[in-house]
């Protein structure tokens, strides 16, 4: 199981184990942390699993691919560290993954 | 609307047990309802995504636990009672009383039907023999992916989004696929023209074969078992599972068995609510209004059913309803990605975006110079900008929606 902490907007933190091979959308939506709505069930459609990678982890995460970016481009408020969750798969290298999530996702 | 005050104490009952119950559920939380929820479903597993069960899952590229949406125990853990293979046989209004068909009842002070839809039957001869299959739940998908494997016939019945999502998952399988449909192109009833015809080209490339206009007259079958799918014109396509996939029917019956308003669905408005106002209904089932296109329409989508769980828990919480939102739907077809947002009739223009050799290009539909519906395929920016134009009821500049020169991103944030 890997670690990872889901940061609300309003600060409230919740730490969680998730199973290596679901991904970190999966993992918020599992263990009901409020904030990552994900209405397509992490087919990429819809952007609505929008997170902000810890700076300290974005190497480990990846870089998103050119459909995921091409999402992120609408989304609301997006960073430089903004991924969709639901294209972050957990894997023992991610233990310890923190994760700060935006305001709303609509 | 009068909106009465509902005090937490209250019993509700979710009569279904599949995405919009789940997120009724949730909503119902995270408003702070802290009453009493029963979720009674006919089906033995606790909500799961059926999206999937024609994609993803049917290649093997998602496990069951993929598909579960919240694991049984964070049911318990947030107070809600879900009663699995529990069958609901009628409602009674006047006493507030769910009976199952066991004959147990179950009192409620506020009722939710997510009953959803079920497959609608093609009724001719042979329609109940071994191998003829349809999609829905979980156990079709596992029946159909039993049946499937390489070098395995199987014929599809309806060109329509399951049966081209499936055709496509059996073909990555190694099965042989021909496709069977009654207009003369596929998607007839939910996409342009153009797309109907992207789509049918892709799929013969891969291998697929059509019948167009081809009325089904009947299965044939030896011990019980399909052998073969007979045509109107003669023709017979033999065949090992034959997949019906012709559409959905709402599930109705409880509600019409109380006298609730029906039409194609169950009668709703704006905040999911019945013509009984103890009882909402949300989801697959449901006949709803749909401001930004000022009529009323069944929408068979995750997102739908999504909104309306939201919307009759904000009603149910005494809060006002979440900003409506516009339909959208997705389908994975091979590496297709197709996002479709708004409601695709009644253009009178249409502008193509994009390059349809490539892959890559959406089709935009336009009423009065307005953005009505956008299908994209594998074309996220024309999807998103598209959706984001058509909540906001926008006038588009045909020509520079038309070129590619011009970002998305330009064309959105420019009127």
């Amino acid at each position: 199981m890997a670690k990872i902490t889901y940061i609300e907007h309003d600060g409230r933190e919740h730490e969680v184990e998730v199973r290596p091979g679901l991904s970190v959308m999966e993992g918020a939506v599992k263990n009901n942390i409020p904030g990552i709505d994900a209405d397509c069930g992490g087919a990429c459609a819809c952007a609505t699993c929008h997170v902000y990678v810890d700076d300290a982890w974005r190497e480990r995460t990846g870089k998103a691919s050119a459909m995921e970016e091409s999402m992120l481009d609408f989304a609301d408020e997006v960073e430089p560290n903004s991924r969709l969750s639901c294209q972050i798969r957990v894997t023992a290298e991610l233990d310890g993954l923190v994760v700060r999530l935006p305001e709303r996702q609509h | 609307m009068s909106k009465a005050s509902v005090s937490m104490s209250e019993k509700i009952v979710i009569i279904g047990a599949g995405q919009a119950a789940a997120q009724a559920v949730q909503s119902l939380r995270a408003e702070g309802f802290d009453g009493p929820i029963t979720v009674v479903g006919d089906e033995a597993y606790p909500p799961y995504q059926r999206p999937p069960l024609s994609k993803a899952w049917l290649k093997g590229e998602a496990d069951e636990d993929a598909l579960t949406l919240k694991p049984a125990e964070w049911y318990a853990e947030a107070g809600v009672d879900l009663w699995l293979a529990a069958p609901v046989a009628s409602i009674d209004r006047a006493d507030r009383k769910v009976t199952l068909s066991d004959g147990e009842r179950l009192p409620y002070d506020i009722l939710i039907l997510a009953t959803g839809a079920r497959a609608r039957p093609l009724p001719v001869a042979g329609a109940d023999l071994s191998g003829v299959l349809s999609l829905r739940s979980a156990a079709d998908a596992e029946a159909l992916k039993t049946a499937l494997g390489p070098g395995k016939r199987i014929v599809v019945v309806g060109g329509g989004y399951v049966g081209l999502e499936a055709a496509a998952s059996a073909l990555a399988l190694g099965a042989e696929i021909t496709v069977v449909e009654r207009e003369d192109r596929v998607l007839a009833r939910v996409a342009s023209r153009t797309l109907s015809s992207f789509f049918q080209d892709y799929h013969q490339t891969q291998g697929v074969t059509f019948h167009l206009g081809a009325r089904v007259t009947g299965f044939d079958g030896v011990d019980g078992k399909v052998t073969a799918v007979r045509l109107a014109d003669g023709a017979t396509l033999p065949c090992d599972v034959a997949l019906v996939g012709i559409g959905a029917l709402p599930n109705v019956e409880l509600a019409a068995g109380c006298g609730l308003a029906l039409a194609d669905g169950i009668v709703v408005d704006g905040e999911a609510r019945t013509s009984d106002p103890a009882i909402f209904a949300i989801g697959d089932c449901t006949w709803r209004p749909m401001p930004l296109y000022g009529r009323e329409l069944r929408l068979e989508s995750v997102p739908n059913a999504l909104e309306q769980a939201k919307q009759a828990a904000s009603a149910i919480a005494g809060r006002a309803p979440p900003p409506s939102e516009v339909p959208w739907f997705w389908s994975d077809q091979y590496d297709l990605k197709l996002q479709m947002a708004g409601l695709a009739d009644g253009a009178d223009e249409i502008v193509v975006r994009g390059d349809q050799a490539a892959g890559r290009f959406a089709v935009f539909h336009l009423r009065e110079g307005v953005l009505t519906a956008v299908e994209a395929v594998n074309a996220p920016p024309e999807f998103m900008g598209g959706r984001q134009m058509i909540g906001r009821q926008a006038r588009v500049d045909p020509a520079k929606l038309a070129d590619t020169a011009v970002s998305m991103k330009e064309v959105a944030a420019g009127q």
